[in-house]
C-alpha cells in the first residue's frame, strides 16, 4: 500500500513538472504553430538563475526570491526569443523551427560553459527536505510543492483564458488566428504574451526539477522536453485539460513502469505514444485525421 | 567577345554542365586520392594518402551518404525526422553484438543489421506517419530517445553501455582490417556514399519520387488526385532509414566498435545541419555540407585546443569550446544568414557578379 | 450625375498560390451603396479575391479602400479600417460563446452595435450562452454575419453566406444581407443567384482569374444567355425566387419547390 501511494505521489509530481513545461508548449503550438525546441532551454536558465539566487540568498527568503526569478528569466527569454527569433521567420515555419532547435542547443552548452558540465547542487531548507506521512508511505514533501504548483497554474491559465480579453483572444487564436487578425485584432501581440507565459512556466519548472532531483544540470531542460512533447502530442494541442490529463497519464505510467523494471519507464512512454497514435482518429489538433 | 567565342564557351559551359559528367569527374577524383601523395597544410595533417587523412576523408565520406539518406527524407519529401540517428544505431549495434555475443560472420551480421533497420523502418515510420509534420518530429524524437537509452542503459552488458563496444577484430575480413588496409575502408566508405547517391538520384526521379515531392509542397493536392500520402512518406522513410541502416555498418567498420554518440539526439541534430547548411533538396549542397560538418566535427579536437581560440578572452572562448554550441549557433546563423544553404551561393554569386557588371556596363555605356 | 466614389477600388490583382496563379490582374470596383455581386464559375478565383482584399494572401496590385492605398497594410490594420468580413463555411469560434463570439468581434473604438444584431438577428440574443460549435448551420451563419456587423463597418465581404443551408435559412439570410446593405455597402461572393437578384445591384463577373464583365445585376441575369455563357447556369425567373420564398421576410417560409431553385452551395 505504502508503495502504491508512494509511487502515485512521485507519478503526480512528474506529472506536476510535465505540465508544467507541456502547458506552454501546447498554447504556443496550438495558437502559433510552432514548434519551440528552445523551450527546453527556457527551463534551464530558469533553474540555474534560481540557483545561483539561492546559493547566495539562504533559506526560504532565498527560495522565495530564486521562485520570482526563475519565472522572470524564464518569461524575458521567452519573449526576446519570440521577438527576436521568431517573429522574423512568420513566413518561413520550417526556418522557425531550424533556429528553435539552434537555440535549444546553444543555451544548454552556453549554461554549461558558465556553471560546468557536473551537476550543481540544490540545499533544500529542512522543511523542503523532509517527507509527509500519507497512508503509512514517506512522500517526500516536494512531491506535493510540485503538485501544488502544478495546480495553481492550471488554475491560473484557466482563469486567465475564460475571464480575460487576452484570454479570449488566445482562445479563439487556438482555432483560427486569420479570423481573429479579420477581426482587426493584432495577433501578434498574443504570440509575444503566449510565449512569455510558457517561459514562465517553463523558469517554475527548471527550478522545481532541481528541488525534485536535489541538482540541476546543463541538459535537465532538454530531458525534459521530450517528455513535454510526448504529453503535448497525446493531449491536444492548445487544451489545458488535455495537457494536464496526458501529463498525469505520462508520469503515472512512466514510475509505475518503473518499478516493474528500471529504465522500462521511459521505453513505457514511447509505447503508449504510439498505442494512442495507432488507435487515435483525430489529428494533432483535435480535428478529425 | 566575338561569336564564336560566345558559343564555344557556351558548348564548353553545356558539357560541364552536363550532370553526369560532373558525377564522374568528381567520383574519380575521390577514387584516386589514396593514390595521392598530395599535401595541404591546414587542412590535414598528412599528405593525402596517409592512415590518418584517408580515415578522416572516410568518415566524411559516410556521413555525405547519411546526409543524402536524410535529404531524401527531409529535402525532399519534407518530413522533419528528429530520429534518423536510431538507424545509424541500429545498424551499428545489431552487427556488433551478433558478431561479438552469437559469434555470426560480419557478413551475416551486416545483413542481419540491415533487415532489423527495414522492419524497424516500417514500424516505426508507420506509426510515427499518423501524424503530420509538427507531431512526426516529436514522435520521432521520443523514438530516438527510446533508442539511446535502450543502447545506454538498457542493457549494458550486450551494447557496453557508455563506453560502446568495440567489434571483434578476428570477424573483420583482412583486406579491410589494419592500418595498411585504411585505403580499402576508404574506398568502401566512397561506395556507400556512391550507392547512396545512385539510390537517391533515382528515386527522387522516378514516379515516386516526384510524388514525394508533390507531397512536400502540398499534400492536399495529391491525395485529391486520388493517390495516398501517407504510403509515399512511408516509402521514403524506408529508403532512407535502410540507407542509414547501411551507413550504420559502414561506420562500425570504419570505427572499429560502436558508439552511442550516434544515438543521441545531437547526432540526429548533425545529419539536419548538413542538409540545412547544404541546402534542403539541393544533392550536391548536401553531399558538400555532409563532408564540411563532419570535417568540422572530427576537427573539434583541434580547433577548441588550438591557441588562437584559447588566447580569447574566457566570455568568448568557454562557449566555443562547447561544440554544441557551435552546431546550434550555426543552425541559428544558417537560417538567417544563409537560407536555402551553401547551394544558394552560386546563384548568389551569379547575381551580385551580374549586378557589379550590370552596373559597369551602365557606366560604361553613360560615359561612352 | 455622376456615381459617388467607390468604397473599394482593385487595380491588377495578381496571386500566385502554391505555384499556380490563381489571379490574373483583377480590376473593379465596389460602389459605396447596395450590394455588389462577385460571380463566376467554382474555382476561377472568387475567394482568392475577397481574402486578398483582407491581406490573407500576399497579392499585387493596388488595393484602395475609402480612397486610402491599403496593399501594404497588415489584415488586422486593414479590418480596424472599417473591413469586414464574412468568410465561406461560417467559421465561428466553435469553443467560444455566442457572447463571447461577438465580444472578440467588439471594436477597439465606438461603441459596439449590439441593437442592430440583435434586433436583425434575434436568435443571437437567444442563444447567447451557448457554444458556438453546437448552434445549427443557419444560426452560425447569423452570428457570422451579425459579428461583421458589431463594428463600425464600411464594407463588408461576404463568401457564399447560403450555401449548404436549408431553404428557411437561405431565405432569412438573403432577407438579412437586403436589411444590411441598407447599412453598409457588401461585396457578395454567391452562387445562388435567386438570391443575388434579390439583393445585388452591381455585378463583377470573374472568369479563370480575370473580370470578364462588370454592370448592373439584374440586366446580366435577365439575360439567359450571357447568364449562361459566363456562369454556366441558367438564371431563375422572378417566378422560381418567388416561389423559393426568397421575397419573403425572415419567417416560415411556404411549402419550397426546390426543383425551381437552381443549386445553391456546392462548392
Amino acid at each position: 500500500m505504502s508503495t502504491l501511494v508512494l509511487l502515485t505521489a512521485t507519478g503526480l509530481g512528474l506529472a506536476a513538472l510535465y505540465f508544467l513545461v507541456a502547458s506552454g508548449l501546447s498554447l504556443i503550438f496550438g495558437l502559433m504553430d510552432v514548434l519551440n525546441f528552445a523551450h527546453g532551454a527556457f527551463v534551464s536558465v530558469g533553474g540555474y538563475a534560481a540557483w545561483t539566487i539561492a546559493d547566495h540568498v539562504a533559506g526560504t527568503f532565498g527560495l522565495g526570491v530564486a521562485l520570482l526569478v526563475a519565472v522572470v528569466s524564464g518569461a524575458a527569454l521567452a519573449a526576446l526569443t519570440e521577438l527576436v527569433i521568431i517573429r522574423p521567420l512568420y513566413s518561413r515555419p520550417l526556418d522557425q523551427v531550424l533556429a528553435t532547435v539552434g537555440l535549444g542547443l546553444a543555451i544548454p552548452a552556453l549554461l554549461q560553459a558558465v556553471w560546468g558540465a557536473d551537476p550543481r547542487i540544490w540545499t533544500l531548507p529542512s522543511w523542503l527536505g523532509g517527507t509527509v506521512s500519507v497512508f503509512g508511505a514517506h512522500v517526500p514533501t516536494v512531491r506535493f510543492v510540485l503538485i501544488a504548483a502544478a495546480l495553481v497554474l492550471l488554475t491560473g491559465l484557466r482563469l486567465l483564458l475564460t475571464r480575460t480579453r487576452a484570454g479570449l483572444i488566445v482562445r479563439a487564436g487556438v482555432e483560427d488566428r486569420e479570423m481573429v487578425s479579420a477581426l482587426g485584432i493584432d495577433v501578434r501581440r498574443a504570440f509575444t504574451g503566449v510565449f512569455a507565459l510558457g517561459g514562465a512556466a517553463a523558469g517554475l519548472a527548471g527550478m522545481l526539477d532541481g528541488l525534485y532531483q536535489g541538482s540541476i544540470s546543463p541538459g535537465d531542460g532538454t530531458s525534459l522536453l521530450i517528455f513535454a512533447f510526448v504529453v503535448v502530442v497525446l493531449g491536444r494541442t492548445g487544451s489545458l485539460t488535455g495537457a494536464a490529463v496526458a501529463s498525469a497519464a505520462v508520469g503515472l505510467t512512466q514510475q509505475f513502469a518503473n518499478y516493474l523494471s528500471p529504465n522500462l519507464g521511459d521505453e513505457s512512454v514511447v509505447i503508449l505514444l504510439a498505442a494512442v497514435l495507432l488507435l487515435r482518429r483525430r489529428d494533432l489538433k483535435g480535428r478529425p485525421a | 567577345m566575338t561569336r564564336t567565342d560566345t558559343v564555344r564557351s557556351k558548348s564548353v559551359r553545356t558539357l560541364l554542365r552536363s550532370r553526369g559528367a560532373a558525377v564522374l569527374l568528381v567520383l574519380a577524383l575521390l577514387y584516386a586520392i589514396p593514390y595521392s601523395t598530395l599535401r595541404v597544410p591546414a587542412v590535414f595533417d598528412g599528405p593525402l594518402d596517409s592512415p590518418g587523412v584517408l580515415q578522416l576523408l572516410a568518415v566524411c565520406l559516410v556521413f555525405a551518404g547519411l546526409a543524402l539518406s536524410y535529404d531524401l527524407l527531409f529535402g525532399h519529401t519534407g518530413l522533419l525526422s528528429f530520429g534518423h540517428g536510431l538507424f545509424v544505431t541500429g545498424g551499428m549495434y545489431v552487427t556488433t553484438i551478433l558478431v561479438d555475443h552469437a559469434g555470426y560472420s560480419l557478413l551475416i551480421s551486416a545483413a542481419a543489421g540491415l533487415g532489423v533497420g527495414l522492419a524497424a523502418a516500417v514500424l516505426l515510420g508507420a506509426v510515427a506517419l499518423r501524424v503530420d509534420g509538427i507531431g512526426f518530429a516529436m514522435v520521432t524524437l521520443a523514438f530516438g530517445q527510446a533508442v539511446s537509452l535502450l543502447v545506454v542503459s538498457g542493457s549494458p552488458a550486450l551494447t557496453g553501455g557508455e563506453q560502446g563496444q568495440t567489434l571483434n577484430a578476428a570477424s573483420v575480413p583482412a583486406v579491410l582490417s589494419g592500418i595498411r588496409n585504411t585505403a580499402n575502408l576508404y574506398w568502401l566508405a566512397l561506395g556507400y556514399l556512391a550507392l547512396c547517391a545512385v539510390v537517391v538520384w533515382w528515386l527522387t526521379a522516378s514516379v515516386p519520387g516526384r510524388v514525394m515531392r508533390a507531397v512536400k509542397e502540398n499534400e492536399q493536392r495529391v491525395a485529391v488526385l486520388g493517390l495516398n500520402p501517407y504510403l509515399f512518406k512511408l516509402l521514403a522513410f524506408v529508403v532512407a532509414g535502410l540507407l542509414a541502416t547501411g551507413g550504420g555498418v559502414v561506420y562500425l567498420l570504419l570505427l572499429g566498435g560502436a558508439t552511442p554518440t550516434v544515438a543521441g539526439s545531437d547526432f540526429t541534430l548533425g545529419l539536419l545541419v548538413m542538409v540545412v547548411l547544404g541546402g534542403a533538396g539541393r544533392r550536391w549542397g548536401v553531399v558538400a555540407g555532409g563532408v564540411l560538418y563532419a570535417y568540422a566535427d572530427q576537427s573539434l579536437t583541434r580547433l577548441s585546443g588550438s591557441t588562437s581560440v584559447a588566447a580569447l578572452p574566457g566570455l568568448l572562448r568557454g562557449p566555443l569550446q562547447q561544440p554544441l554550441f557551435l552546431l546550434g549557433a550555426s543552425f541559428v546563423a544558417v537560417v538567417f544568414f544563409l537560407p536555402g544553404g551553401l547551394a544558394t551561393l552560386p546563384d548568389r554569386l551569379r547575381t551580385s557578379t551580374m549586378r557589379i557588371r550590370g552596373r559597369r556596363t551602365r557606366r560604361e555605356s553613360a560615359h561612352g | 450625375m455622376s456615381r459617388p466614389d467607390p468604397i473599394l477600388h482593385v487595380s491588377g490583382l495578381t496571386v500566385t498560390l502554391g505555384g499556380s496563379a490563381i489571379l490574373h490582374g483583377v480590376s473593379f470596383d465596389v460602389a459605396a451603396t447596395g450590394v455588389t455581386a462577385l460571380l463566376g464559375r467554382n474555382g476561377v478565383g472568387k475567394t482568392t479575391t475577397v481574402r486578398s482584399v483582407l491581406g490573407l494572401n500576399p497579392a499585387g496590385g493596388e488595393i484602395r479602400f475609402a480612397g486610402r492605398d491599403i496593399s501594404a497594410l497588415p489584415t488586422h490594420r486593414r479590418a480596424r479600417r472599417g473591413i469586414g468580413y464574412v468568410p465561406e463555411d461560417r467559421v465561428v469560434f466553435s469553443g467560444l460563446t455566442v457572447e463571447e463570439n461577438l465580444r472578440l468581434a467588439e471594436p477597439a473604438r465606438g461603441v459596439p452595435r449590439y441593437e442592430l444584431v440583435h434586433d436583425l438577428f434575434p436568435v443571437l440574443r437567444e442563444r447567447a450562452r451557448q457554444r458556438a460549435g453546437t448552434l445549427s448551420g443557419g444560426e452560425q451563419q447569423m452570428l457570422a454575419l451579425g459579428r461583421a456587423l458589431l463594428g463600425p463597418a464600411r464594407l463588408l465581404l461576404v463568401d457564399e453566406p447560403t450555401k449548404g443551408l436549408s431553404p428557411k435559412y437561405t431565405a432569412m439570410v438573403a432577407a438579412a444581407l437586403g436589411r444590411m446593405a441598407e447599412q453598409v455597402p457588401i461585396l457578395l461572393v454567391e452562387q445562388n443567384l435567386a438570391v443575388v437578384r434579390r439583393t445585388a445591384r452591381d455585378a463583377v463577373v470573374l472568369d479563370m482569374g480575370r473580370v470578364v464583365h462588370t454592370g448592373d445585376a439584374r440586366d446580366l441575369l435577365a439575360d439567359p444567355s450571357l447568364t449562361n455563357r459566363l456562369l454556366g447556369v441558367s438564371a431563375p425567373s422572378a417566378q422560381a425566387a418567388e416561389t423559393a420564398g426568397i421575397n419573403t421576410a425572415a419567417t416560415e417560409a411556404p411549402a419550397i419547390d426546390t426543383a425551381a431553385m437552381p443549386a445553391s452551395g456546392g462548392a
